[in-house]
Order: C-alpha cells, then sequence, then structure tokens
C-alpha cells in the first residue's frame, strides 16, 4: 500500500531507546503484539505458506502421483518447453502453449468477472432493501442467507436436478410459459452450461455479497440522508453522489473476496457440469491433470500461475481502486 | 422570514406519545430557543418544523400555510445538526455548493452565495478542504454556512454547539448571535439544553417538559416571573432555591423559591445557618449555607470570598424577589 502507516513510521525513523535497562513502551507494545499475532502467523505458514511452496517446487520437477518424492528437477519444462527437432522444425511444449489450459483461462475469467459483477449489482439491491426499515426485517434477512448456508456440493446436485433436460423443474416452468419450444440441456451443451454455472453461483453468493454491503450501509450516518433530504436531493441522486462514494471502500472489499473466490472456483463446475469444456476452470483443468492423469508436476505448474493470475487481479485492483484496506483515511 | 404556528401539534411513535399537544407561534424573524430536559421532545419538535418527522395530529403553518404534508426541502428551512452532518468525501465547497448544484442552479449564483457565506463565518481560506481536515469548531462554521447557503425562511439548530469545548462555545454563541443580527428576518429555532445559551441567543425561550410546553416567555420573563416551580429551577444558574415547610409557611406558601443573589447576609436575617461550603468564582463567590432544609440555601455575594467555613450567618431574602409556590406548584399572585 502506498501510505506508511503513521503509528509505527516514527518508530522505525527514532531508534527507541529513551531508558537503557527498561525497553520503551512502543517496543513493548510490539513485542506483546507479535506474541498475539504467533499462533495465526504459525497456522498460516502451515496451512497456507507451506502448501504454496510445496506446489511450486513440485511444478519444477517432473514429479507424478505415484513418485512424488523422487521427482527431479526439470525447471521451468512444465510451463515452456523449446524443442528443436533434427528435422529443423521447433515445437513448444508446456502449460503455456496449452490450449485447454488457455480455455481454462478464459473460462474462469469470463465466470469472474460476470458473476462477480451481477452478484455485486444484486447484492447492492438487496442491501438496500435490507437498510430500510420495515416489519419482519430480522426475518427476511435471515431468510435471505439460506442460499449461502447451504454448501455448494447440495446446491449443485439441487439445482442440477432443477436443470436437467428430462424432469427438471426448469424446463417444465419455460415450457408452461411458451418461453421455450423445446427443452434445453442446461448443464449439458456447450451453449449453456457456463449459464447454468452462473445462475447457480449468483443464486448462491449475492446473498453473502449482500450482507458485506449492508454492514457497508449500516455504517453510513442517518443524518447524511436528512441533509440530502433537506437539501431536496433526488433519492436516486443520493444514492450516486452520497451512499455509494461512502459505501466504496465497504464495496471494494466485498468485491476482492468475491474476486478472490471466483477465481479458483471449483466445486460447483465440477459437480455441475463434470467433463464439460464450456465451464472447465483453472482449479478443474490443474485438478484433472494432477490426478486423473497422472501429471502432477504440470497440474502443479498450472496451480502455480493461477496463483499467479489471482495475485496479479488483486494487486490491480487495489491499485485502480486505490482500496484503503487499513480503513486509516476513512476516519 | 416564516411566521410559525403550531396549533395543537402531538407526534407519537406507535404508542409512545413524544409530543403531546403544543399550541405555539413564532414570529417572522424571531429567535426561538427550546430548552428542557434530556428526553423532553425537544429534537422531536424541531424535526416535526423541519418536516423529517410527520406530524401524528395537528397543524402546523407557515405563514398561514398548512404544511404537514410539505417535504423538508420545500419548506425553505435549513437545519443544522448536532453532528454537522457534512457529506465526508466533498470538500468543504462542495458540502456548501450541493444542494444548489444539484438544483441546477446557475454557476455564478453558487459561487456568488457559497463565497459569501464563507466570508461571513470566515471559513474562505478553508474551502479546499475535506470535513476530515477541519477542527470541530471549523466544521461547526461549514455547517452553518451549508445553512446559508440555502438562503432559508428558517434556520433549525439542534444542540449546534455539544460538541465543542467552552471557549469555542462562547465564541461561537457569539457568531450565532451576529448571524441573527445580521440576518434579522430569518426566523431562528434553537435547541439546547444549556440554559446560559438560551438566555444569551433568546428573544423567546420555550420550556419543554416531557413534551408539553410548560412556559414561552422572553428571557427576562422566565426568570423573573416562572410559572411553575419547574420553570423557575431550570432557568437560572445557579438554580435557585427551594424551601418548604415551615419556613415556607411563614410566607403563606408550600414552597418558597429564591434565586441566589437574591439574599443578603443579615446577622438578625429570618434565616439562620452555618455556612457549609462557599465556591469562590473570582467575580463573585457562592456560601451554601445549612438552614435546616433538606438542601442548603446558595447565597450569591460579589468579590473575593471573605467568609470563613463554619462561620454561623443570618440571611434575609429580599421580599420582593421571594417566590411564593402553592400546592398545585404554581405561583400565588398577591
Ligand atoms: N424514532 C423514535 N421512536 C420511538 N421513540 C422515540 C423516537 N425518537 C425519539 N423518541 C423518544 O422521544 C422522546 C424525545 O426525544 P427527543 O430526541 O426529542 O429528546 P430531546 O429533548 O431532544 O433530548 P436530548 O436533550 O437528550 O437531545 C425520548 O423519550 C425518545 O426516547
Ligand atoms: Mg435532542
Amino acid at each position: 500500500m502506498p501510505d506508511i502507516n503513521p503509528n509505527t513510521a516514527p518508530a522505525l525513523a527514532t531508534p527507541a531507546e529513551p531508558h537503557k535497562g527498561s525497553p520503551s513502551l512502543q517496543r513493548q507494545r510490539q513485542r506483546a503484539a507479535f506474541w498475539f499475532l504467533a499462533p495465526m502467523l504459525i497456522a498460516l505458514f502451515c496451512v497456507a505458506a507451506w502448501p504454496l511452496m510445496r506446489t511450486i517446487y513440485f511444478s519444477l520437477t517432473d514429479a507424478t502421483l505415484s513418485n512424488l518424492y523422487d521427482a527431479k528437477f526439470i525447471g521451468f519444462q512444465n510451463y515452456l518447453q523449446v524443442r528443436e527437432l533434427s528435422s529443423g522444425r521447433t515445437i513448444y511444449r508446456g502449460t503455456l502453449v496449452d490450449p485447454d489450459w488457455w480455455n481454462a483461462v478464459w473460462n474462469t475469467v469470463r465466470f469472474s468477472v460476470v458473476s462477480v459483477a451481477f452478484e455485486t449489482v444484486f447484492g447492492l439491491i438487496v442491501a438496500l432493501v435490507l437498510n430500510a426499515e420495515f416489519k419482519g426485517r430480522g426475518f427476511v434477512r435471515a431468510a435471505i442467507l439460506i442460499p449461502w448456508a447451504i454448501p455448494t456440493i447440495v446446491s449443485a446436485k439441487m439445482w442440477g436436478w432443477m436443470l436437467n433436460d428430462q424432469f427438471g423443474i426448469l424446463n417444465d416452468i419455460l415450457l408452461n410459459l411458451g418461453l421455450i419450444s423445446q427443452r434445453i440441456a442446461w448443464t449439458a451443451s456447450t451453449e449453456t452450461a457456463m449459464k447454468a454455472v452462473l445462475i447457480v453461483d449468483i443464486w448462491k453468493t449475492t446473498p453473502f455479497m449482500a450482507l458485506l454491503i449492508l454492514a457497508g450501509l449500516q455504517m453510513v450516518p442517518r443524518d447524511m440522508y436528512e441533509a440530502a433530504k433537506i437539501d431536496g436531493i433526488h433519492p436516486v441522486k443520493v444514492f450516486f453522489k452520497v451512499t455509494l462514494p461512502l459505501i466504496r471502500p465497504a464495496l471494494m472489499v466485498a468485491v476482492i473476496f468475491r474476486m478472490l473466490d471466483a477465481l479458483r472456483i471449483f466445486d460447483l463446475v465440477y459437480v455441475l457440469t463434470p467433463n464439460s469444456s464450456a465451464t472447465k476452470t483453472m482449479s478443474v483443468i490443474s485438478r484433472e491433470n494432477m490426478i486423473d492423469f497422472d501429471k502432477f508436476a504440470y497440474g502443479a505448474a498450472q496451480s502455480t500461475l493461477l496463483f499467479g493470475i489471482i495475485a496479479v487481479f488483486v494487486a490491480a485492483y487495489i491499485w485502480i481502486g486505490k482500496v484503503d484496506l487499513s480503513g486509516e483515511k476513512s476516519r | 422570514m416564516a411566521k410559525i404556528e403550531l396549533n395543537n401539534v402531538t407526534k407519537s411513535y406507535g404508542a409512545v406519545d413524544v409530543i403531546k399537544g403544543i399550541d405555539l407561534t413564532i414570529e417572522k424573524g424571531e429567535f426561538m430557543v427550546f430548552v428542557g430536559p434530556s428526553g423532553c421532545g425537544k429534537s422531536t419538535l424541531l424535526r416535526l418544523i423541519s418536516g423529517l418527522e410527520e406530524i401524528t395530529t395537528g397543524d402546523m403553518m407557515f405563514d398561514g400555510q398548512r404544511v404537514n404534508n410539505v417535504v423538508p426541502s420545500e419548506r425553505g428551512i435549513a437545519m443544522v445538526f448536532q453532528s454537522y452532518a457534512l457529506y465526508p468525501h466533498m470538500k468543504v465547497y462542495d458540502n456548501m455548493a450541493f444542494g444548489m448544484k444539484l438544483a441546477k442552479s446557475d454557476k455564478g449564483e453558487i459561487d456568488r452565495r457559497v463565497r459569501n457565506a464563507a466570508k461571513m463565518l470566515q471559513i474562505d481560506h478553508l474551502l479546499d478542504r475535506l470535513p476530515r481536515q477541519l477542527s470541530g469548531g471549523q466544521r461547526q462554521r461549514v455547517a452553518i454556512g451549508r445553512a446559508i447557503v440555502r438562503d432559508p425562511r428558517v434556520f433549525l439548530f439542534d444542540e449546534p454547539l455539544s460538541n465543542l469545548d467552552a471557549a469555542l462555545r462562547v465564541q461561537t454563541r457569539l457568531e450565532i448571535a451576529k448571524l441573527h443580527h445580521d440576518m434579522n428576518d430569518v426566523t431562528m429555532i434553537y435547541v439546547t439544553h444549556d440554559q446560559v445559551e438560551a438566555m444569551t441567543l433568546a428573544d423567546r425561550i420555550a420550556v419543554l417538559r416531557d413534551g408539553k410546553l410548560m412556559q414561552v416567555g422572553t428571557p427576562a420573563e422566565l426568570y423573573d416571573n416562572p410559572n411553575s416551580i419547574f420553570v423557575a429551577g431550570f432557568i437560572g444558574s445557579p438554580k435557585m432555591n427551594f424551601i418548604t415547610g415551615e419556613k415556607a409557611q411563614a410566607e403563606g406558601a408550600t414552597t418558597l423559591g429564591i434565586r441566589a443573589e437574591h439574599i443578603d447576609l443579615d446577622e438578625g436575617g429570618p434565616w439562620q445557618g452555618e455556612v457549609v461550603h462557599a465556591e469562590d468564582l473570582g467575580s463573585d463567590h457562592y456560601l451554601f449555607v445549612d438552614i435546616g432544609t433538606d438542601e442548603p440555601v446558595i447565597v450569591r455575594r460579589s468579590g473575593k470570598l471573605n467568609v470563613p467555613l463554619g462561620t454561623r450567618v443570618g440571611l434575609r431574602p429580599r421580599p420582593q424577589d421571594l417566590h411564593r409556590f402553592g400546592p398545585d406548584e404554581k405561583p400565588i399572585r398577591r
């Protein structure tokens, strides 16, 4: 982040040594903070940093499922390998020239952008409704979270049935309404598979988005709206000129969360549309290589790329939005 | 610029009656102050006038026109909130110009009005700052400036000084008084629980208690002729001394009220007691004298404290300044 935390900056600039012997208050506070953080750091190292490092390491070897530990270091060959044939032709191999991989990247990015965009808009609308005062608001707030609380596998199966081409309820409704003339194989057909995944994901995650945004909305002081009312400003303008700028930090954080989540989507696609190249995402294809095709190192390389892509996305987003994750500027 | 009439106005939130029937006329250009203890409904009454809350029953007239169902922006009012309610993401200039800008007013006119208001309040050097880069007093002035830019018929203030420190309060109080003087045809309604603010700013004060109007009058009227024990005790600092029992009966009253500055030390006075506490304020001092009533009687004297604690003194209330209240807590007229 561009701005340095003002609390720690002076401590770094002036070595705190007012009284020899007893450490300065600042020092003591930092030490205490470290001890409070230590369990968290250790846990994070075990469950995040170490697996990540292992994955990156495997991606540089020729490991297979059956031969994980005697793997040979082969450099970047899983990513890109250039070979000169005796005939003089050059061939390129590796993930970076693998059309299946790029198809998966495209699927993932498309899925992420579309789903997060819809979820943000719908989430915002739902949050605005929930922020208004009406009878039974508490109940509605709890009820709206249900789709999010259902395990993904369960909701994927559930929607799989509803979207089924033979006995699915969705086809039935659309047919009876006369919107379609023949049953659609939502999850199987390449044209609609991605739509099916998007529908289910948006259905499932909008509540979560709404809740994050609602938290932001509730931080907007009520008298801000009253001041606008006295100024006679149209509610739509109030939303765009007052509410939206004030909840922007919360909105940004929510979008980052969802983007991170969406870019590594796996379970929904795996259950709802197995083996459809129209929906295969980066996570799905990397698992496929690692487990199904016994190309463990190759899959590890794809996982590493996935990590890199997510990192780039988030960095770009934070930079563009100048998101103030520390919350200092909004004070 | 507006005469405001409230006819038997009430306000209920569900089953809770907050305002219980208020009749009040506020004259054109008047500075009216609402005072009363916390929770008595001052803010609610102000919000009813502003239109932010709807009246439950009764009528409200602005210049003879019924405004019960007129939205706030069309009542010609401006409101200064206790929390200032500045838009945190807008510069001071935009905060002040926001309403006019969205009303598609002429750019030059907006600019002229904003700069005029800023100059009037001496915040013209702050126009490019964000609210969080201002001190509390400066924010308060921006909030007032925003109200001025609206060029309202009625100014509404809800405890505008309560977030300021003592020195700044006095200064801002003076500025508000000056503002009233400069814009002397604008009606101002001001809510406070600080009775010094009420006394110094008001043309007339309305004392509220529990959603009802206790008394309306000029500061001097309320001070000299309170129409109930409640008003007598609420207006004035230190609080009026109240004496019950034999000493009150001796004067033919249930409760006797006498202000601290209306009691003289006199060895032969009717009330005898011991000085149990004293406060020296520099220019004058207070003696707390125990004369056998529930609470010590406070006597205000000018000059430096010159009576040691424990001294036995006699007190003589000035008869013309004695307030005699009957059993119904109302004054007994002679
Ligand atoms: N929205 C509401 N719903 C229910 N009761 C309310 C509501 N707003 C205010 N009240 C009640 O109305 C009464 C008067 O409130 P109000 O805010 O007008 O008091 P106040 O005189 O301004 O007090 P203070 O000096 O503390 O600001 C209080 O008892 C309060 O609890
Ligand atoms: Mg109030």
